[in-house]
């Protein structure tokens, strides 16, 4: 294991002053790019995520499309100056293509696809600030974007992760935790539905530690989901406090 | 049983009732439960629940009529956009009940890239090439948009432009003249700029405060104050 | 480059859908198996003989050659005591009627990341072994080829990644007159790997609320859900849903699933290789 450069875990608090079961502070805008048909900012501490939404829209090329449901799009993008260490190149590597793989197949199951076929549904992911858990942050800002656009959903996605540090299961990986702790595991889950749409996990995780994992991790997607909801309501209730005046 | 109170604001996957109630809108049913699919807001209308979608595009429906424009002049007719997830088609022979020789006439003397039109949909088949038929034949005041203008909102606040027994519709109507695209797409032709003004400025209102009760006065209120402002005083 | 949801050229009828269907409720597949049985399973190693390991698996109809080469490099510099893995995937334009000859799509980048991770995180190879000297690793370089694809890509191409390892022998390094790290091809040493972590994967398949293991390729197009997780010794090293949902109650089954399907697993690798 490689050696982290402040201890990670000490006395039930970590480097960053966290207890293992808490985030780190969540920041949620829903609607910040006027263009798009939805978006949403999504922040848990220095990692921020922006997703825009187009559609559902025509599909180009045609025969490209699906007689049945639309086709969803999904772009996760780490920008050039988004990291630590030097410029990541802007060419997708391929664990950003990885990524966008698994964010589509955690949004897919939450969207009524078969209400739009012959069209398209465009999700693109941009990550403008990453420490840690930038796929977990774009999951929340994609499903939020998703409603944004009232795409009909059946649920919100929220994503969050859980590690394993010192064999001690945490919340909410830090870039610093995720370098050097023992496993990760970003979840996405439905809170409504008790679904889990996005799953992976490396490390090495004992039954039960994977067990208290899915816990803690549905313990954090609720508290996040929370937000999220203050967010959407944040939307709505502007207006109706500036009419009331 | 309801798990809703009215004029609620719901987000999906929030329970809406038990499946013995009458449920209507944004909605889905998940085992003995619906549930909301969409930002929506809760409408008790008689003895039913009516989630009504907050966002949403358009969902072209056989019988609407919409407000398109040209993107293409094909042999036979012209591909239009009604702002739908797939291409719409206005074959030359919806679109004028008399004889046109195309090897004399271009059909872009007809209509032109960029030129706007109001349209019925025919019909909507998914299988074909254009989905979406439209026709200028079946309804009251279809064809080319010559003067105006067209203003956008959301498709999903076309009802509230409406109103309750097209009350909202009656009051814009003093104001100008006006045809309701159920693209959320409004043609409006108005006496004077100052009228034109006025009404994108209660169309915006619309749009922007469609969730909150009292709608109608609101707007009522703006445009009376506008209204006394501009006029001179005595 | 984005992720579009794969055109669905893969064609299941719906009656066989069904068929499928019917058949897991009753506890039993189309092709007779149980639901924790996997397809016939056979290891060859030492098929390629121009690579410094390779290895042939077959899953029932599913065939996966994997070549390793070795080669010299730097360390990545969050490791520099440790030698450098990479695995690539390549889904052959023979594999199925389906297939497009091009670079790696997702499909195949997924692939090679999920067995790169089983064995990345089960002490397998043993990295720090693979170190020569402060500037100077071995790279290991394992390629995926997927022959025929009868379902259940991962699982066949980690068997073929883990028996290619265990083949493997190294080129001694050593030091030329001017001091130059060099390979010496005809001096070989066995690959550092144990056996006792040899990672094991498991894919399995959800189809209405039964789990089950292995899913040949009609399955796959039926399926509803399908989770793989890899497991060395006693501990889960590797996860990775890739399609649908599953619930909490779910994804244990499918953890105690895998669990004993590695034992089998286990025993069927034990006795292919040495």
């Amino acid at each position: 294991m490689k050696q982290p450069p402040v201890p990670l875990l000490v006395e039930g608090k970590r480097a960053d002053g966290r207890a293992p079961d808490q985030m780190r502070e969540v920041k949620i805008e829903v609607g910040v790019v006027s263009n798009a048909d939805g978006s949403a900012m999504v922040s848990y501490g220095n990692t921020v995520a922006v997703a825009a939404v187009y559609g559902p829209r025509e599909m180009h090329p045609r025969h490209l499309s699906l007689p049945d449901r639309a086709v969803m799009r999904v772009r996760y993008h780490m920008a050039p100056f988004s990291t630590k260490d030097e410029r990541k190149s802007p060419t997708p590597s391929r664990r950003e293509i990885e990524i966008s793989k698994v964010l589509r197949e955690a949004l897919e199951p939450a969207i009524f696809l078969e209400q739009f076929p012959r069209s398209r549904i465009d999700v693109f992911i941009e990550i403008v600030q990453a420490d840690g858990s930038t796929r977990v942050a774009s999951l929340t800002a994609a499903s939020l974007a998703l409603a944004d656009a009232g795409i009909p959903m059946r649920d919100l996605v929220i994503g969050v992760s859980v590690g394993l540090i010192n064999g001690v299961v945490v919340l909410d990986l830090n870039g610093l935790e995720d370098n050097y702790g023992e496993g990760d595991m970003p979840i996405g889950y439905m809170p409504n539905l008790g679904r889990f749409v996005l799953l992976q996990l490396d490390g090495a995780w004992t039954r039960e530690q994977f067990a208290e994992a899915l816990k803690l991790a549905i313990k954090g997607a609720e508290y996040v989901y929370g937000k999220a909801r203050e967010a959407l309501k944040a939307k709505y209730f502007e207006v109706a406090e500036e009419v009331a005046k | 049983m309801k798990f809703v109170a009215p004029r609620q604001l719901i987000f999906p996957g929030d329970v809406v009732a038990t499946s013995d109630e009458v449920v209507e809108g944004a909605i889905y049913l998940d085992g003995n439960k619906y549930r909301a699919a969409s930002i929506g807001l809760v409408e008790f209308r008689e003895d039913k629940i009516v989630v009504v979608p907050l966002e949403g595009s358009y969902k072209p429906k056989q019988g609407d009529v919409v407000i398109g424009y040209v993107k293409d002049v094909l042999a036979m007719g012209w591909e239009i956009d009604i702002r739908a997830p797939f291409p719409a088609w206005l074959p030359l022979s919806e679109a004028t009940s008399k004889y046109v020789d195309i090897e004399r006439i271009s059909l872009t003397s007809l209509l032109n890239i960029g030129d706007a039109v109001v349209a019925t949909i025919k019909s909507i088949d998914l299988t074909d090439e254009f989905p979406v038929m439209l026709t200028l034949r079946e309804g009251e005041r279809l064809g080319k948009i010559e003067s105006g203008i067209v203003y956008e909102i959301s498709p999903v606040k076309v009802p509230r432009v409406i109103g309750k027994k097209g009350s909202m519709l009656s009051l814009l109507s003093e104001l100008c003249d006006i045809i309701v695209g159920a693209n959320g797409r409004i043609w409006a032709k108005c006496k004077s700029a100052e009228d034109e003004l006025l009404l994108i400025k209660a169309l915006a209102k619309i749009e922007a405060e469609s969730h909150v009760a009292g709608l109608t006065d609101r707007v009522k209120a703006l445009i009376e104050s506008i209204k006394r402002a501009g006029q001179p005083r005595p | 480059m984005a992720s579009v949801s794969p055109y669905a050229k893969r064609f299941v009828s719906e009656l066989t859908r069904q068929q499928i269907r019917r058949l897991i409720a009753s506890g039993v597949r189309i092709d007779g198996r149980a639901l924790d049985q996997y397809r016939d399973i056979t290891i060859r190693t030492g098929v390629v003989n121009t690579a410094d390991g390779s290895a042939e698996v077959s899953l029932g109809r599913t065939r996966v050659i994997s070549g390793v080469k070795i080669g010299l490099g730097q360390p990545f510099p969050d490791a520099p005591d440790e030698g450098v893995l990479i695995v690539n995937a390549e889904i052959l334009p023979h594999s199925s009627p389906y297939t497009e000859i091009g670079p790696p799509d997702e499909a195949a980048i997924e692939l090679a990341r999920v067995v790169d991770r089983g064995i990345r995180h089960s002490g397998f190879v043993d990295f720090k072994r693979l170190a020569i000297d402060p500037t100077k690793v071995y790279v290991v370089w394992v390629d995926l080829y997927v022959l025929n694809d009868d379902g259940n890509l991962v699982d066949a191409s980690n068997l073929a990644a883990i028996a290619a390892l265990r083949s493997t022998t190294l080129p001694v390094a050593v030091k030329d007159e001017s001091g130059v790290i060099k390979l010496d091809k005809n001096n070989r040493v066995a690959m550092p790997t144990d056996l006792s972590k040899v990672p094991l994967s498991t894919s399995i398949g959800k189809i209405d609320s039964a789990l089950f293991v292995d899913p040949n390729l009609e399955e796959e197009l039926s399926l509803s859900g399908k989770i793989v997780i890899t497991i060395s010794q006693s501990s889960i090293v590797s996860v990775q849903k890739t399609m649908g949902f599953f619930t909490e109650s779910e994804l244990m089954q499918a953890v105690d699933m895998a669990y004993s399907a590695k034992q089998k697993l286990q025993e069927a690798v034990l006795k292919s290789l040495v």
